[in-house]
């Protein structure tokens, strides 16, 4: 009865159908599963959201829910999101400002930057570090996470798509 | 570290779960949001053999309002206490009380059931069902019961709930016109357990409380009632004096614990301070 049971669902835009043991979490679905690594893993009890995902929309831990648990649901990782251009004027401005050094929060940071720009436009800085609360970054002091999302909440309230941040291909 | 293997199951009714909780006996546990359950599991405090998810249980969804009562599902989920329209209009306390609840990711999962089942007297939403006078909805193999807030929370972690039943559904009588509410609470960090944390209720058809509820969470083994605090407001007009009295009686209402983070003597200290500047802001408000 503990032996992997088969789940649909949908990552990243693509159904598949895998088998997962019951207690697999989410996160170590995604990583070991499917090779999605963007997807962090810390401390794995919900303290210091490495491993945030987008579970129908909004952001929820890959630690805090088990494979099975999100059979039937849509996730979105980082992946996803870079590689459909959402969030390229993100990354750029993550890149532009220092908003990363060791770069091992920054998967969670942008699932939480991505949501909170979709519901707020214009958040104020107050509302951007609470926003932030659940992300630990052990690097950058989180100034510079919060200047990279207001640069980018301004971008976006000018008009500016994200994609046209696209990087060029090296 | 990681969970201990367990089978899952998933219910598509309350009967179903607990007709599955039956079959296994101790060695199973109902799983809500999982914002508590999970990192329990990773950490091996429990290891249950078998998971019932009831999140697809249609029966605890949902919030409506007769009138009278506001029925919150007991699958609501803490980001949806600060977003649905009807907790808003007639549980406003419970908006005011779900920011200040963990982080946006895990309310965006946690379940007002799996909080107040839990119990832990350190949450927000259980205390708020002691403001609220609400009742709490449980189904068991007998049938369904409706027990007072009062009566539900019993000690740490203990409720009226016996092991096997469900919670369904919290009632909640809806605030009227005359009721204020107000909510804070004192952390160290945003997101951030309370040191302690108090919300209120009072009923004010003109310049006097008729009725006031106040409950305290992080201040014992239990959600708490200030009922000294409360009976020094009714019948009062809120003004200084009154809200003065109100703090002096907390000594009568809670004898908080010692622990390394937090002596006794400043979390009624805490809890005193508190007090005074919500009854001061519906001091002001009114
Ligand atoms: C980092 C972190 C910080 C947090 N900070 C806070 C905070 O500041 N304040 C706060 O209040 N909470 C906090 N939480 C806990 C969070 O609010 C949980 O979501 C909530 O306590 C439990 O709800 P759940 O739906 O996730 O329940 P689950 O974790 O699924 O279940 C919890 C328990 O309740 C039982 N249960 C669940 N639903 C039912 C039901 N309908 N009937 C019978 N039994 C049921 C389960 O069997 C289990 O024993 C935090 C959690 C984390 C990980
Ligand atoms: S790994 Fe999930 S919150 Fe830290
Ligand atoms: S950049 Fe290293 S933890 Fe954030």
């Amino acid at each position: 009865m503990t032996a992997p049971v088969a789940i649909t669902l949908s990552v990243n835009g693509e159904t598949l159908t895998r088998a997962a043991e019951p207690r697999e979490t989410l996160a170590d679905f995604l990583r070991r599963d499917l090779g999605l690594t963007g997807t962090h893993t810390g401390c794995e009890m919900g303290v210091c959201g490495a491993c945030l995902v987008m579970l129908d929309g909004a952001p929820v831990h890959g630690c805090l829910i088990f494979a099975v648990q999100a059979a039937g649901a849509s996730v979105q990782t980082v992946e996803g999101l870079s590689e459909s251009a959402m969030i390229a004027d993100l990354q750029r401005a993550f890149h532009e400002r220092n908003a990363l050094q060791c770069g091992f929060c920054t998967p969670g940071v942008l699932v939480t930057a991505q949501w909170l720009l979709a519901r707020k436009a214009a958040p104020s800085r107050e509302e951007i570090r609470d926003a932030l609360s659940g992300n630990y970054c052990r690097c950058t002091g989180y100034e510079a996470i919060v200047d990279a999302i207001e640069t980018v909440a301004r971008r976006r309230s000018a008009g500016e798509a994200a994609s046209r941040f696209l990087e060029e291909p090296a | 570290m990681k969970a201990r293997a367990f089978s899952y199951v998933r219910p598509a009714t309350v009967a179903e779960a607990l007709l599955a909780f039956a079959e296994a006996g101790e060695g199973a546990s109902y799983i809500a949001g999982g914002q508590s359950l999970v990192p329990a599991l990773a950490l091996r405090l429990q290891a249950p053999e078998r998971l019932i998810d009831i999140a697809h249980v249609a029966e605890l969804r949902g919030v409506s309002c007769d009138g009278e009562w506001l029925r919150i599902g007991a699958l609501t989920r803490h980001a949806d206490a600060h977003d649905d329209p009807l907790i808003a209009r007639y549980a406003p306390l419970l908006a005011l009380a779900a920011p200040h609840v963990a982080h946006p990711a895990i309310r965006n999962r946690g379940t007002l059931g799996g909080s107040v089942a839990l119990a832990d007297p350190a949450s927000e939403f259980p205390a708020m069902m002691l403001a609220l006078d609400a009742e709490m909805e449980i189904a068991g193999s007998a049938g369904t019961r409706r027990v007072p807030a009062t009566a539900f929370f019993q000690d740490l972690y203990q409720t009226a709930i016996e092991p096997g039943e469900l919670l369904v559904a919290l009632h909640v009588p809806v605030a009227r016109a005359e009721h204020r509410c107000a909510f804070d609470e004192f952390a160290r960090r945003r997101g951030d357990y309370a040191l302690v944390g108090c919300g209120v209720m009072l009923a004010m058809p003109g310049d006097v409380v008729a009725e006031a509820r106040i409950a305290f969470l992080s201040v014992g083994s239990t959600p708490m009632r200030a009922r000294a605090a409360e009976a020094a407001l009714a019948g009062q007009a809120l003004d200084a004096e009154a809200i003065r009295r109100a703090q002096a009686a907390l000594a009568d209402d809670l004898d908080p614990p010692d622990d390394e983070q937090v002596p006794a003597a400043m979390r009624l200290h805490l809890a005193r301070v508190l007090l005074g500047r919500l009854l001061g802001r519906m001091e002001m408000a009114s």
